[in-house]
């Protein structure tokens, strides 16, 4: 028995060792190593691993939805499949698992993340990471050149879940993509037209589009000077000007990245800028942006984008931004982010949450790596974060019922007191039946009941200025 | 991390890996794309899943259900215990270090988790989701090992037979609405089927054996199942020739009663029960219209452990028509009462009574989508309504600004992503696609302020003043 529970006991820390060196990033081989000993522990309690206490709950990160918040649900998905009809997509699905190979490799350092399935015997699996890795498995598996197509169904990520913020294992995922060679920009022009359909539509609040482009953000750097080698890695740095300022992203890139200090203000020139197509005239003229051909490139088809968002009437929702560099692993041309921009407070409700609710951009290399043959298909797409939009309409549906009056009858009590009404008329089923209406005053909490009929009467009665009994 | 996303951290730099390595070895295992028994769903399968699945989610709706979803997996230890034999057909997930994680089987164990933990007492609800078997899989058959299922339950104690009722009123509605052809649903009751074999001298611990035995009887012969009982399941002959005297029966009310009259079953009291309930159904499922649908029959022995009452199943009857196509349609919704589940659930076992039912919408959605094909119908992939073309180069602009007219009017359109396409290309693409009308601009149109209207059926052109364009096109529209 002794055995056994010291044997417990080493599973338990083992685990809590597991989880401490994940929430540190620590190595994956180190990680490997713990997991294996843990694996090698709990074998050792056997099968039986004791009376096995019954929790009863959700996987970690995942939930149940109610019927309330699958009403939210639909009406938010109602909005975002018409919108993506209305631009004229076909839908397509695709299995929940596939087969591990397709997915390996294709994410970086995040593959740790992907929930695997048990080996049974038959072949190694794994729950889809994302929708984009299966539509280009699907474009080269049934050699399609061009397809315009939407995707709405759950991804599944090992990540640490933060439930609050609207961040789980088990999420949804709104995709529309855009598949095929095509002239320059028209179909990137109506996948941001499509985010601002979306988001105007769900009405939770003004928004911007931040666009930018992954071979300005190179050509820029390029030009900088930073070294090809820290590319990515002061990327990073650069995306978080969102949430902290230019000195401490600065500090980071410096202290931290090993850049110059000349290099890092050269950069400070270039990402605090953001504004309409004149900036993106003012940067065609740069002396130094306008050397380098990628940068080049890259703005002349954002010259080219904003003309089409202006004919379609959205070019005030757009910012190019410079400082936008997330996710850029596998884009090659033009990226998005939609941001919500703070909105009043009313009175008794929390600031909804700032923070992007949609993104997407321009990957002409992917398909490529899937076909036999290398053929490639360009690809431009969005994603509508939907998770963070159904926590911030719950939210706001949350304040809007506090705001009226609550049903329970506590509730409504406790409302009259606070507000100096004097009688309560209350009535329900045995009432109905009766044919009374019960009349409670508030400060004595005595309750008579009063026939129906004599209710007004009983009531001028009571509420004359003369008596003041209440 | 943000929850939606693409590439992280690195991937570029292993998918250029993969690039800089020998064509070969990076293609080599590309052959194989598709794990076994499941399969994408193309545009055109899309559209008919939707279809058949407005009409099912309508009539839950109907009948006052409301909308429920749960997670992919749930943990193993839930999962347990609960499917019997099949238990082995269930997909675990990996032991990655957190919690054992197994896919879900079917929609009923979550609702019944779902309920113990919330501690729901009553509840009518839908639940429309994907559900995963390691089974053989058996294409032809639409069988696969993720399949859709729409399941609607009434949970929580009330009056006999009355929700039992109207759930076969469900399957009754569902199934005459979607126009599969004719259909019966066999019913039985466990207790019944319990004290069957009680009377007829079935030990106890050959029960379960001998359920699924029987339960083959739809597929093969009394004699081939009479032998595998005896041979393969160690029955006494005699004992499986008394069997054979009651689960060859069906019929309607009454055989009811003369269940009750039998002499051997009379005597049972969970045989009695079982009976005295179907008798009430039945009486139930006339005021309702439906009773000629229903057949009860003593060889229905479905499969899950977990009915503890009726249980019913749907089949298409065939037409000789259909038979001969190699087409074998099996049941399409099933059912029953379970009484038991939640209260496995619950720390203090508080029971709360259950009744459900099953619509197998991947049997439906394959014989739907073979009909389209043996009829040759041709299904719309999009609901594009209007297409913006143009006879002539150097007319992107307008084009850009008029459908971004059209979109924000709500209406469905679409353009070609094309500088200058060819005006023949842009209306071949309205007719592959079947869009009903294009609005064609181009310079003379321009000088008069108007723009062309078109209907792509007909070829009819009318001219429409650009201002009286959206009211125009959901004129159209509306009368259409």
């Amino acid at each position: 028995m002794a055995e056994r529970a010291t044997l417990e006991e080493l599973v338990r820390l083992q685990g809590e060792r597991v989880r401490g060196l994940k929430q540190q990033k620590a190595s994956a081989e180190q990680i490997e190593e713990e997991v294996a000993k843990l694996l090698k522990l709990k074998a050792q309690l056997g099968p039986d691993e004791g009376k096995q206490k019954f929790v009863l709950k959700t996987p970690k990160g995942t939930r149940d939805y109610s019927p309330r918040q699958m009403a939210i649900r639909e009406k938010v998905f109602d909005v975002i499949i018409s919108c993506f009809k209305r631009h004229g997509a076909e839908v397509i699905d695709t299995p929940v698992f596939e087969l591990k190979e397709t997915l390996t490799g294709k994410y970086g350092e995040d593959s740790k993340l992907i929930y695997d399935l048990k080996d049974q015997g038959g072949e190694l699996l794994s729950l889809r990471y994302d929708l984009t890795v299966p539509f280009a498995r699907y474009l080269a598996m049934n050699k399609l050149t061009n397809i315009k197509r939407y995707h709405i169904a759950k991804v599944y990520r090992r990540d640490n879940p933060a439930m609050t913020r609207g961040r789980y294992r088990e999420f949804y995922q709104c995709d529309f993509d855009i598949a095929g060679q095509f002239d320059p920009m028209i179909p990137d022009a109506e996948c941001l037209k499509i985010m601002c359909e979306i988001l105007s539509s769900l009405q939770i609040g003004d928004f911007l589009v931040k666009v930018n482009d992954r071979r300005i953000l190179d050509g820029m750097f390029a030009i900088c000077g930073v070294p090809d080698s820290k590319f990515r890695t002061i990327c990073s740095s650069v995306d978080k000007l969102d949430k902290v300022s230019w000195e401490e992203v600065k500090n980071e890139m410096v202290g931290e990245k090993g850049l110059t200090p000349e290099v890092a203000d050269h950069i400070g020139d270039y990402v605090q800028q953001h504004g309409g197509v004149s900036l993106v005239e003012q940067l065609l003229q740069d002396p130094k942006l306008s050397q380098n051909k990628q940068a080049l490139e890259g703005l002349e088809d954002l010259k080219l984008l904003f003309e089409y968002l202006t004919l379609f009437g959205i070019a005030d929702k757009i910012s190019f931004d410079l400082s936008l560099a997330r996710g850029l692993d596998y884009y090659t041309g033009v990226i998005y982010e939609a941001v919500l921009l703070q909105t009043p407070v009313r009175p008794g409700e929390e600031p909804l949450g700032v923070g992007s609710v949609a993104a997407g951009g321009r990957y002409d290399g992917l398909v490529g790596m899937f076909d036999p043959k290398g053929r490639k298909v360009p690809c431009v797409g969005l994603s509508i974060g939907v998770e963070r939009i159904f926590s911030i309409v719950e939210q706001r549906l949350e304040a809007e019922l506090l705001y009226k009056k609550n049903p329970k009858l506590l509730n409504q009590l406790q409302y009259c007191e606070e507000a100096g009404i004097p009688l309560v008329a209350i009535i329900g089923e045995q009432e109905l039946k009766d044919g009374v209406i019960k009349l409670r005053s508030v400060a004595s909490r005595e309750e008579v009941d009063v026939r129906r009929e004599d209710l007004v009467e009983e009531i001028k009665r009571r509420t004359s200025p003369a008596l003041c009994i209440c | 991390m943000p929850p939606f996303g693409f590439l992280h951290m690195r991937a570029w730099a292993s998918l250029f890996g993969q690039l800089l390595r020998s064509p070969r070895a990076v293609c080599i295992r590309e052959v194989h794309f598709h794990s076994q028994g499941t399969r994408d769903l193309s545009p055109q399968q899309m559209v008919v899943r939707e279809k058949i699945l407005d009409m099912v989610v309508g009539c839950f709706k109907r009948h006052g259900a409301k909308r429920l979803d749960t997670p992919a997996f749930e943990l193993k230890e839930m999962l347990t215990e609960k499917y019997g034999e099949d238990s082995g057909l269930i997909y675990d997930l990996k032991d990655q270090g957190g919690e054992l994680l197994s896919l879900r089987y079917d929609l009923t164990v979550p609702f019944a988790r779902y309920l113990a933990m919330n501690k729901v007492k009553k509840m009518k609800r839908y639940h429309v989701g994907k559900v995963w078997r390691r089974e053989s899989p058996t294409i032809v058959q639409g069988r696969y090992r993720e399949f859709c299922q729409c399941d609607f339950d009434i949970a929580g104690q009330f009056d006999p037979m009355i929700p039992d009722a109207e759930c076969l009123k469900i399957m009754c509605e569902i199934l005459s609405g979607l126009q599969l052809g004719d259909f019966i649903i066999k019913v039985n009751d466990r207790r019944i089927l319990d004290g069957m074999f009680a009377v007829c001298g079935v030990p106890e611990s050959k029960f379960h054996a001998i359920c699924s035995s029987i339960d083959k009887l739809d597929k093969i012969s009394w004699k081939d199942v009479r032998h595998e009982m005896v041979a393969k399941k160690g029955l006494a002959p005699e004992v499986a020739d008394r069997i054979g005297d009651y689960v060859q029966c069906h019929g309607g009310i009454s055989l009811i009663e003369q269940m009750f009259q039998d002499p051997r079953l009379s005597q049972n009291k969970q045989a009695l029960d079982g009976l005295g309930d179907l008798k009430l159904l039945f009486e139930y499922l006339t005021l309702f219209g439906i009773a000629e649908k229903i057949s009860f029959d003593l060889s229905l022995a479905r499969g899950l452990d977990y009915y503890t009452g009726v249980i019913y199943e749907a089949v298409l009857l065939q037409t000789p028509a259909q038979t001969q196509e190699s087409f074998n349609v099996g049941s399409v919704a099933a059912g029953g009462r379970y009484d038991k589940l939640v209260g496995m659930f619950d720390p203090k076992g508080h029971k709360v009574p259950c009744v459900g039912l099953s619509i197998g919408v991947e049997r439906i959605f394959s014989i739907v989508e073979q009909r389209m094909k043996t009829f040759g119908q041709k299904i719309r992939t999009t609901e594009t309504q209007v297409f913006v073309a143009t006879p002539q180069k150097n007319f992107l602009h307008e084009r850009l600004k008029l459908i971004a007219e059209l979109w924000d009017a709500g209406i469905k359109a679409e353009l070609l992503y094309k500088n200058n396409p060819k005006l023949l290309t842009q209306l071949h693409y309205c007719e592959d696609m079947g869009i009903p009308l294009v609005v064609i601009i181009g310079e003379q149109e321009m000088k008069e302020g108007i723009i062309k209207l078109r209907s792509v059926a007909s070829r009819e052109e009318v001219a429409i003043k650009r201002e009286n364009l959206v009211a125009e096109i959901q004129k159209r529209l509306s009368e259409s």
